[in-house]
């Protein structure tokens, strides 16, 4: 350890070299992650901000803001921006590729090239997403249902190309991954002394790699019913619209696990760091995130208990959905019990994985009620859906990633964004996030339905409420946004170790010299060995060793 | 396992992030191993297709098989699975260090894939001519039901597997340059392991489709 000072002062990976070129060609694995921050959060602002303009005509019961085809064609863009080009790359391709490697104690991930490969392939596929965007109508919602989109005129299969190229991107991704994690672990890093996020971006990966090859032969053959009428989902041929609805969800179900299982990961990083307690249960929740991962990826069918699919497929749908609640509330009872007794660090890190918690658990616990095969039957298709799915996907997995964000920022960036401020806005985000999708819930139980650009006046309060909520935060996050640019910019220096981590990120430098470590680090105890009472002293079981 | 006692043996093409060659070369066998399991799901959607529509319309099924050519099945199994055979003598030739037989067996691995894909648009080319097309524009007269359906899969499903074979011939072209210019040696092999092993998949899938589609009873 001490030797490690006495060095020459090596570059950091941010200024080894210069000039756009040494970025968009690098393939160190923390600029490429660096990359991904940059262009998802392009995204998410653009995504965020037609989300905006919904909540802005749903203000008025009248559709007076936009006509019901511009709606359509936001809703549509909404979704798919926010699902394929931010929320799933979002944690495992920011934080994981900026992360991964550093907590292995590896120079880098095992395939760099490929890793390059994977964000000029994002670029493609977010350029034909939004090119579907600009040649005309796109309105087919980012579920692409058939019959509307294989009949309707629009640029859907701009669109489709576009998504088929972004799945390619997320296999390559969790390949190379998985490699990683299983070659390249630093000596004396065993599976059940790595981080938790580990064990979650494993479970990623898994899901990545083999759920979204269905979606990419899926969209594939809506492009070729499209252009020659393959015929596989229309009835007039002998097909089935249902088939679709299958191939469909049997990857944008387990992929709302790759949107969440890296945020639990998240999560159990900075509960264990910021309360400087040991996690509890670790293996527990290791393999909770496998067996969510494998139980996740049988409930697909839940997702059509309105569809006239078999009954007693349904059933099954539903039980297994049931199921999924069990390794996640080992997780969830874990956290809890890990902040018990800890020494808690009201940070903004903690402030989030509070958030989260809050946000997550209800989140979670209506999509039980949904799960449910008659109330599914009644809330269908209405708000509680939209509410359930935003407190999960954005109350979950985006919360949880902006909180990783300010765990990893010090690190990534070598500076400390304004901890106050930080701590102050996550209260504004928690309170605003509450007052848009809350409401949601009241509204849709009563029967509203989703995707409409205008609704009965009996539901106008309570829309007017989640949209003065949509607006704010949308400008917490915008703050959110501004101090961290600024952080990174201006912020006082950050120490190697700001928050008082184990794992081995947070024993090189920060921001970290290009090739990680200055030695191959060693590993010998687990990383959350924190002491437990007074009496016990401190065990320092990871060293780097030159 | 520092840098500097590593370095003294270490090949130089073993790249810097990687501690040593067995490391390298287990990493790459992992990857293609894992990519060619995420092949194997993006056949499935279509597997799933064909069982779920076979079942639904088992004569026009039956009818459908009949009006494919047996003949020019069989002889194209019987060359791919020839091609198999070339593939890992390449890479046997390879690991004792005959460069000149390897890159002999690869340059005929091409040619049978070469011949395969001649066989199928023969074959295309025939049903074309009988109106014999996917989906909707489906106008032959031999077949009975949802011609249409059964066509559409069959086009889908062999169209796609011969885009495979089309991608590995231009992975055998490149890696046949790579042990000529002595890019990839009996020591550094990974390379021609991993295109053997996607070679391979290419004709496992085709001995899926081929009892599927021509042989069904």
């Amino acid at each position: 350890m001490s030797s490690l000072d006495s060095r020459s002062p090596e570059p950091s990976y941010l200024g080894a070299s210069r000039g756009i070129r040494s970025w968009l060609f690098t393939v160190d694995h923390k600029r490429i992650g660096v990359m991904y921050l940059v262009a998802t959060t392009i995204f998410m602002m653009f995504g965020g901000i037609l989300a905006g303009v919904l909540r802005m005509e749903l203000f008025t019961a009248a559709g007076d803001l936009v006509d019901p085809d511009a709606y359509n064609r936001m809703f549509t863009l909404h979704g798919s921006i926010m699902v394929f080009l931010v929320i799933i790359p979002a944690a495992p391709a920011v934080i994981g590729n900026f992360v991964l490697p550093l907590m292995l104690g590896a120079r880098d991930v095992a395939f760099p090239r490929l890793n390059l490969a994977s964000f000029h392939i994002y670029l493609a596929g977010a350029a034909l997403l939004l090119l579907a965007m600009i040649l005309g109508s796109f309105d087919t919602g980012w579920t692409f249902y058939t019959p509307y989109s294989t009949s309707t005129s629009g640029p859907v299969a701009w669109a489709l190309t576009g998504v088929f190229i972004l799945g390619f991107s997320s296999i390559l991704t969790g390949l190379n991954f998985i490699v990683t994690i299983h070659k390249m672990r630093a000596p004396g890093m065993s599976w059940f002394r790595m981080p938790l996020l580990l064990w979650a971006l494993y479970a990623t990966s898994a899901v990545q790699l083999l759920a979204t090859p269905v979606l990419a032969i899926t969209v594939l053959l809506l492009v070729l019913e499209r252009t020659i009428g393959v015929g596989i989902f229309d009835p007039a041929l002998g097909g089935d619209p249902i088939l679709f609805q299958h191939f469909f969800w049997f990857y944008s179900h387990p992929a709302v696990y790759i949107m969440i299982l890296p945020a639990f990961g998240i999560v159990s990083e900075m509960v264990a760091v910021h309360a400087q307690r040991p996690i509890f249960g670790y293996k527990g929740i290791a393999l909770s995130s496998l067996s969510i991962a494998i139980v996740g990826s049988l409930v697909w069918g839940h997702h059509m208990f309105t569809s006239g699919q078999s009954i007693y497929a349904s059933v099954l749908f539903s039980f297994l959905t049931f199921f999924v609640a069990i390794p996640t509330a080992i997780k969830v009872f874990s956290w809890v019990a890990t902040l018990y007794r800890g020494d808690i660090q009201i940070t903004p890190p903690m402030m989030y994985v509070f958030t989260f918690l809050a946000l997550f658990m209800i989140g979670g616990l209506t999509g039980v009620v949904l799960g449910a095969l008659s109330l599914d039957v009644h809330l269908h298709d209405t708000y509680f859906v939209v509410a359930h799915f935003h407190y999960v996907m954005m109350g979950g997995a985006i919360i949880a990633y902006i909180g990783g964000l300010h765990h990893w920022w010090p690190k990534i960036f070598g500076r400390m964004y304004p901890k106050r401020l930080a701590s102050i806005t996550s209260v504004l985000v928690f309170v605003s996030f509450n007052m848009t999708f809350f409401p949601m819930f009241l509204v849709g139980s009563r029967g509203m339905p989703r995707r409409y650009y205008e609704y009965i006046a009996t539901f106008e309060s309570l829309n007017q409420i989640a949209t003065v909520g949509a607006l704010l935060l949308g400008t917490s996050l915008f703050l959110t946004l501004g101090y961290l640019i600024w952080g990174a910019l201006y912020g006082p220096a950050a120490s190697r170790n700001p928050w008082n981590g184990l794992s081995l990120e947070w024993r090189t430098e920060s921001p970290p010299i290009e090739h990680n470590f200055h030695g191959q680090p060693t590993v010998s105890g687990g990383p959350y060995d924190y002491p437990v009472g007074p009496e016990i002293p401190s065990g320092d079981g990871i060293g780097v060793s030159a | 396992m520092s840098d500097t006692s590593t370095s003294a043996q270490r090949p130089a093409w073993v790249a810097s992030f990687f501690e040593s060659a067995t490391q390298q070369r287990s990493a790459a066998n992992l990857g293609m191993w894992l990519f060619i399991g995420q092949e194997i799901l993006f056949f499935s959607g279509l597997f799933m297709a064909y069982i779920a529509y076979r079942w639904l319309y088992p004569d026009t099924w039956l009818s459908g098989a009949d009006a494919l050519n047996k003949t020019m099945g069989t002889a194209n199994t019987v060359v791919l699975l020839t091609s198999s055979l070339t593939m890992v003598l390449a890479i046997r030739e390879l690991q004792v260090d005959r460069i000149r037989a390897s890159i002999r067996y690869i340059v005929a691995t091409v040619v049978l894939g070469v011949v395969f894909l001649g066989v199928k648009s023969v074959e295309y080319a025939h049903k074309f001519e009988e109106g014999i097309l996917p989906g909707l524009h489906y106008s032959g007269e031999s077949v009975e039901g949802m011609a249409g359906l059964f066509f559409g899969i069959y086009f889908a499903l062999t169209g796609l597997h011969a885009l495979h074979v089309i991608i590995g011939l231009g992975l055998l072209v490149w890696l046949a340059r790579r042990i000529h210019l002595g890019l990839v040696t009996s020591e550094n092999d990974s390379l021609a392991e991993n295109i053997g092993l996607y070679w391979h998949l290419v004709d496992l899938v085709w001995i899926f489709l081929f009892p599927m589609l021509y042989l069904v009873r």
